[in-house]
C-alpha cells in the first residue's frame, strides 16, 4: 500500500513536483541546526558585528534583519517549527474530523444528532476571532498552545465534508452486503467505508495543515503567537515591526511569505495524485 | 419432496408508509425441501423480494414482518433477535444480490472481500487457509484463482456476479436466496451462470430460492416454481407441470409473455391491464380486473389457495383444474 502510493506520487508528474517541494521542506526542517549558517539570535561572529539590514550577498545569503540577525538562518529554522505546527495540527485536525465524520455519518440517528450538533457550532463560529480570543487568554509558552487552539478550530469543515461522503457510501450495495454478511460495524467504517474515501482524508489533511500554517503565521503576524520562537510567522512580524516595506528591505518579508506560498503549492501539486489512490480504476497499469 | 428444511407458514410482511401498512406480502407459506430450487416468479412489485428480504430480516426501516413464522432448524426466524440472527445469516441462509456491479467494494480486491466475508463468522481463520478456500471458490464458479488479486472494475459484469455466487458459497450455507441475479446480465451470460448455479447445487446440495420476473428462466431450471401476484402466492408446484398446464390465468399470462424455446412460434401475448395498486385491491379475487376468464364470483369471493387435483399443486382460482 505505502509503496503503491509511493508510486502514485514518482508517476505523476505534478505530484513529484509537490512531493520534491515537500521533501525539500521535510529536510531544511530536520537538518536545520546544520543546514543555517549562524544562530537564530547571532548578530556577530569572529569577524565582527553583522552589519544591519545588509542585502543579499556576502556572508549573508538573504541579508539580516534590523538587528543584523542572518535571514537565511532564521527562515531555516522558522521552518522547522512552522511545519511542525502545521504537520502536527493538521493530523490532529484530521484524525478528529475523520472520527467525528465516520461515526456521525455512519451511525446516524442519535449519535448524528449529537455530533451534529457539535461540528455545527463549530462550523458557525468565526474561527479567526475565536483563535484570537483564546489565544489572548492562554499564555504562549511554546507551540503546544497554538497547537492546541488551531487544532480545536480546524476539524470542523473536514468532519462535514467527511461525513457526507460517508453517509452516501453507507448506501452502497456493498455496504449493505457487508452488513448482511455480519462484518461488525469497526470492520464496515475500516475497512469498507474508509478506503473509499481516503483521497477526502488525505485532501483534509493537507487543507488543514496549510490552514494551519495559515492560521500560525496570521496569529504571530497579528502578535499573538509565541513571539520569542523563529517560524515564518514571526518572520512577518518583525519585519511588519520594524519597517521592512519602507526600507525596501524585500529580502526580510518575502522569503517567509515566498515559503508559505511554496508550501500550499506543493500540498496542491501532490493532490493531482490522491484522487488515483483511492481510486484503483484511474491506476495505471 | 426431499426433507423440509424451510417452512413459511402464512407470513404477511410489508412496510408502513404514509397512507398506510402495505402488505406487499400476504399470508404466504410454503415449504422448501433440503436441496431443492425453487423459483419465485411475478411482475414488478408482486412482493417477491420483500418475501426474499422477509426470510433473511433484512428489510427497509420501515418494513417488518406483521405475522406468520420462519422455520428454519427448530427456530422462527421471525421472532429471533437481531444477534441471534446474525448467525444465521450468510453461514445458513445466504444471498446473492441482484446487482452484483455494485456488490463489491470497488476499491479493494477481491481477496480481501472474500477473506473479510469468512472473517466475520469464523474469526480464528488462519489466512493460509482462507486464501486456499477463496482460490477454491473461484475455481467453482470457473474464475482462475490468479483473478483474486484483481479489483472489481477489472472482472467483467459476468464474472462479478459468479463472485458473488462464490461468496454466498463460502460458508457452505443451506440455502442460497438469489434474488434477479441474472437481471443486469445479457441473456448469454444469464445461461452460463444458470447452468454454473444448477451445477453447485448438485456438488453442494444447498436449497435455493431463485427469485425473478423471467419466467423462461426458470421453468428449465427449477424443482418447482411458485406464482406471487399482488402479494399472493397464486399457484405453486412442479415446474414443468405448471409450464405445460398453468392453472392460474396469471402463470399462463405470464407464459404467454415469452416466446416457446422449441416448438412452434406462436404470437407473444402479455397480460392487459397495470399491476395493482397495493392500496385498491379488490374485493374478490385479486387477479380478477385483468383476468380474460373473470366471471361474477370472482368479483365477489377471493379463491382459497388450495390443492385442486391429486399431485399437489396448489392454486388461488375457481377455475383451476377446471377445462378454461
Amino acid at each position: 500500500m505505502i509503496q503503491d502510493t509511493f508510486k502514485l506520487f514518482v508517476g505523476n508528474k505534478k505530484a513529484l513536483v509537490g512531493l520534491t517541494i515537500f521533501l525539500i521542506f521535510l529536510i531544511i526542517a530536520i537538518f536545520a541546526p546544520i543546514i543555517a549558517p549562524y544562530e537564530i539570535r547571532q548578530s556577530s561572529d569572529e569577524d565582527g558585528q553583522f552589519p544591519m539590514r545588509a542585502e543579499p550577498g556576502g556572508k549573508h545569503l538573504l541579508g539580516t534583519s534590523h538587528a543584523g540577525y542572518d535571514i537565511f538562518s532564521r527562515l531555516i529554522h522558522g521552518t522547522r517549527l512552522t511545519l511542525m505546527v502545521g504537520i502536527i495540527t493538521g493530523t490532529i485536525s484530521t484524525f478528529v474530523a475523520l472520527t467525528v465524520g465516520l461515526l456521525s455519518g455512519y451511525l446516524g440517528g442519535r449519535a448524528d444528532d449529537f455530533l451534529s450538533f457539535i461540528n455545527n457550532i463549530f462550523l458557525v463560529i468565526p474561527s479567526l476571532p475565536l483563535i484570537i480570543v483564546i489565544a489572548s487568554y492562554i499564555t504562549m509558552r511554546g507551540i503546544m498552545p497554538i497547537i492546541l487552539v488551531l487544532s480545536l478550530t480546524g476539524w470542523a469543515w473536514g468532519a462535514r465534508v467527511i461525513r457526507s461522503q460517508v453517509m452516501s457510501m453507507r448506501e452502497r450495495e456493498f455496504v449493505q452486503v457487508a452488513e448482511v454478511l455480519g462484518e461488525s460495524t469497526l470492520v464496515i467504517i475500516f475497512r469498507e467505508i474508509l478506503p473509499n474515501i481516503i483521497s477526502l482524508v488525505m485532501v483534509t489533511f493537507f487543507t488543514s495543515t496549510m490552514a494551519a500554517v495559515i492560521g500560525q503565521a496570521t496569529l504571530e503576524f497579528i502578535g499573538l503567537g509565541n513571539m520569542a520562537a523563529v517560524t515564518w510567522g514571526t518572520m512577518l512580524y518583525w519585519a511588519q515591526n520594524n519597517a521592512a516595506l519602507l526600507y525596501g528591505a524585500w529580502w526580510w518579508f518575502l522569503p517567509p511569505g515566498l515559503f508559505i506560498g511554496m508550501l500550499g503549492a506543493s500540498f496542491a501539486l501532490m493532490n493531482f495524485a490522491i484522487d488515483e489512490i483511492s481510486n484503483p480504476k484511474i491506476r495505471k497499469r | 419432496m426431499a426433507e423440509t428444511i424451510l417452512e413459511i407458514d402464512n407470513l404477511t410482511s410489508g412496510y408502513q408508509v404514509k397512507q398506510g401498512r402495505v402488505e406487499a406480502v400476504k399470508e404466504v407459506s410454503f415449504k422448501l425441501g433440503s436441496g431443492e430450487f425453487l423459483g419465485i416468479a411475478g411482475e414488478s412489485g408482486c412482493g417477491k423480494s420483500t418475501l426474499a428480504y422477509s426470510i433473511l430480516k433484512l428489510l427497509e426501516d420501515n418494513g417488518q414482518i406483521f405475522s406468520g413464522s420462519i422455520n428454519y432448524g427448530g427456530q422462527n426466524l421471525a421472532t429471533l433477535s437481531d444477534k441471534a440472527m446474525k448467525k444465521v445469516r450468510w453461514s445458513k441462509i445466504s444471498m446473492v444480490f441482484q446487482s452484483a456491479m455494485n456488490a463489491l467494494n470497488p476499491v479493494i480486491t477481491i481477496k480481501e472481500q472474500l477473506l473479510d466475508a469468512m472473517y466475520a463468522h469464523r474469526p480464528g481463520l488462519k489466512e493460509k487457509e482462507a486464501i486456499a478456500r477463496a482460490k477454491e471458490l473461484l475455481e467453482l464458479v470457473n474464475i482462475t484463482p490468479d483473478r483474486l488479486y484483481d479489483y472489481p472494475h477489472q472482472l467483467s459484469g459476468g464474472m462479478k456476479q459468479r463472485i458473488m455466487i462464490a461468496m454466498a458459497m463460502i460458508l457452505q450455507p443451506d440455502i442460497i436466496i438469489m434474488d434477479e441475479p441474472t437481471t443486469a446480465l445479457d441473456v448469454v451470460v444469464q445461461r452460463n451462470i444458470i447452468e454454473k448455479i444448477g451445477d453447485l447445487q448438485e456438488k453442494f446440495g444447498f436449497s435455493i430460492i431463485f427469485i425473478t420476473h423471467d419466467l423462461s428462466l426458470l421453468v428449465e431450471i427449477s424443482d418447482r416454481l411458485a406464482i406471487m401476484y399482488a402479494g399472493r402466492l397464486v399457484e405453486l408446484g412442479n415446474a414443468e407441470e405448471i409450464y405445460k398446464n398453468p392453472a392460474h390465468p396469471y402463470t399462463e399470462g405470464l407464459m404467454a409473455s415469452f416466446p416457446p424455446l422449441v416448438g412452434e412460434i406462436k404470437e407473444v401475448g402479455g397480460i392487459p391491464g397495470k399491476p395493482p395498486d397495493f392500496f385498491k385491491l379488490p374485493t374478490g379475487c385479486k387477479f380478477e380486473p385483468r383476468c380474460p376468464y373473470a366471471f361474477a364470483r370472482c368479483k365477489k369471493e377471493n379463491p382459497e389457495f388450495k390443492s385442486y387435483d391429486s399431485s399437489g399443486r396448489l392454486a388461488r382460482c375457481f377455475l383451476a383444474g377446471e377445462e378454461r
